[in-house]
């Protein structure tokens, strides 16, 4: 694996999400959402750096504060 | 000492809310004299009745996300009224109606009708939305090149949109509008007119939604009127729920298409770097959100108990109005707040609000307003107000903010 140890981690709380999608509009690569309920679904846990400005982005802008980045 | 409120109390000398605008997108000064000075603010509503106004962020965020405090403003229970109309308007409803839209069984209502509103599902939705948009801007242009970008343009996108997604006729938009903005008026009709025309568009729904469960289409209410164990909705619910996503899918989105397109041209120099740069589409729609100054009366809950806001105290019983826009040009979480930086990144702002009862809508209305300048950008990028700024006339009367027209050429 080429993940590094002090990379980016990403954190989702399905419990506070309420399905915005502002994360899953802002970078598709690392967030969807569950077709069932329309909740967060974390597709990578530890992006890459080409992701980390949006996904840092995507978890300013949560409405319920239900993704924690890391690192 | 803390502030309260209770509608039976004097309310003269408090200041009149809403406050009035220096133009059609420029905020009222009273937003940034209150956030500095009287974040929790007494103030008189057009029922004559008292509230609390919140302008700072976090104290807006904080009570929005509060799960102890609902939109319901039930007169009877020492809520203020928001409409002149005695017996309230688009946030007061019955108790079951409130148990789905803010009680025990709105979490149930969340994930039923959210699952239609992802990022992908709105995504999918992105080809329709632009032939629509497309299709608006032929018309314009058939009338020679001036046109009324709110009704000839911002209205009528999101109009076909929600209509197609519901499953609705969008033919019917002049009735459907009219009992819209019954349900918004703050001052503009009357309590027999308000009830007249929910109750006509109850009848409406209800034989929209007796049509789904007999043929089911494809579309969202077919979808949730065949739902059944667990995703089983009455008819009751369907109808709220209908009537709830047709109003605000086309009324929220309609008006703000007209005033961020308002705002990008006000200063030539932001529709010339969205031409330059279309990368900028996405951040200059979610900044236009943020400086809307005329998004309407803001949020109401009636808090029913002690509550301690970051700015102070609020007592049990208390109305109290978050103003979002205000909010939004706070500048302990926005710098600069009162520039319009179309880069800005990221860009927390609350205009769907905040917290589990944020707007299920977002994504889609984010989508048809990015959409919406694309396709602008595209087709008509010499578009240009055809009368100043100051000359723009805002819809009056009604809880959300609007252009009542906006005359364009190009």
């Amino acid at each position: 694996m080429t993940r590094m140890s002090d990379g980016m981690r990403v954190e989702v709380d399905r419990d506070l999400c309420c399905g915005a999608g502002q994360c899953a509009l802002i970078v598709p690569e690392v967030f969807d959402q569950d077709e069932d309920d329309g909740l967060v679904v974390l597709l990578e846990d530890a992006p890459g750096r080409e992701h980390e400005e949006a996904v840092r982005e995507a978890g300013a802008v949560c409405p319920t504060g239900a993704i924690t980045v890391s690192g | 000492m803390a502030p309260r409120t209770d509608q039976h109390e004097d309310t003269d000398g408090l200041p009149d809310f809403p406050f009035s605008r220096p133009d059609a997108v420029a905020p009222p000064s009273e937003w940034a004299e209150l956030r500095e000075g009287c974040p929790i603010a007494d103030v008189r509503l057009v029922s004559g009745d008292r509230a609390l106004l919140l302008t700072r962020i976090d104290d807006v965020r904080q009570l929005l996300k509060d799960p102890r405090f609902g939109r319901q403003l039930d007169p009877a229970k020492g809520a203020a009224r928001l409409s002149t109309a005695d017996e309230g308007t688009v946030f007061t409803g019955s108790a079951d109606v409130e148990d789905l839209m803010t009680g025990g069984d709105h979490p149930r209502w969340r994930r039923l009708v959210g699952r239609a509103f992802t990022a992908r599902r709105v995504n999918g939705l992105r080809p329709g939305m632009r032939a629509v948009a497309e299709a608006c801007v032929d018309r314009m242009r058939e009338n020679g090149n001036t046109a009324d970008l709110v009704s000839e343009y911002g209205f009528p996108i999101p109009v076909q949109v929600i209509c197609a997604l519901l499953g609705t006729p969008p033919e019917d938009v002049d009735r459907f509008s009219y009992w819209s903005e019954t349900m918004l008026s703050e001052t503009k009709y009357d309590q027999d007119e308000i009830l007249a025309a929910q109750a006509e568009f109850a009848e409406y729904m209800l034989g929209h939604i007796a049509d789904k469960r007999a043929r089911p289409g494809d579309d969202l209410l077919s979808e949730l009127a065949s739902g059944t164990g667990d995703a089983w909705m009455s008819d009751e619910q369907l109808m709220v729920t209908g009537i709830g996503l047709l109003v605000a899918g086309h009324e929220t989105t309609a008006n703000m298409i007209g005033k961020m397109v308002t705002m990008l041209l006000a200063d030539r120099s932001r529709w010339e770097a969205l031409l330059a740069d279309r990368s900028l589409v996405r951040t200059a729609t979610e900044e236009s959100l943020r400086m809307d100054a005329n998004m309407g009366v803001g949020l109401p809950r009636f808090v029913t108990e002690e509550t301690t806001l970051p700015s102070g105290e609020v007592c049990p019983h208390s109305t109290v109005i978050s103003s979002l826009s205000a909010a939004n040009r706070d500048p302990r979480a926005f710098e600069d707040p009162d520039r319009m930086d179309l880069g800005r990144s990221p860009n927390p702002h609350i205009a769907f609000g905040a917290g589990a009862h944020s707007c299920i809508g977002q994504a889609l209305a984010r989508t048809e307003l990015q959409v919406a300048l694309e396709v602008l950008l595209e087709q008509l990028p010499t578009l240009d107000l055809a009368v100043p700024v100051s000359e723009l006339q805002t819809r009056s009367g009604v809880i959300v903010g609007g252009l009542a027209e906006l005359p364009v050429r190009w």
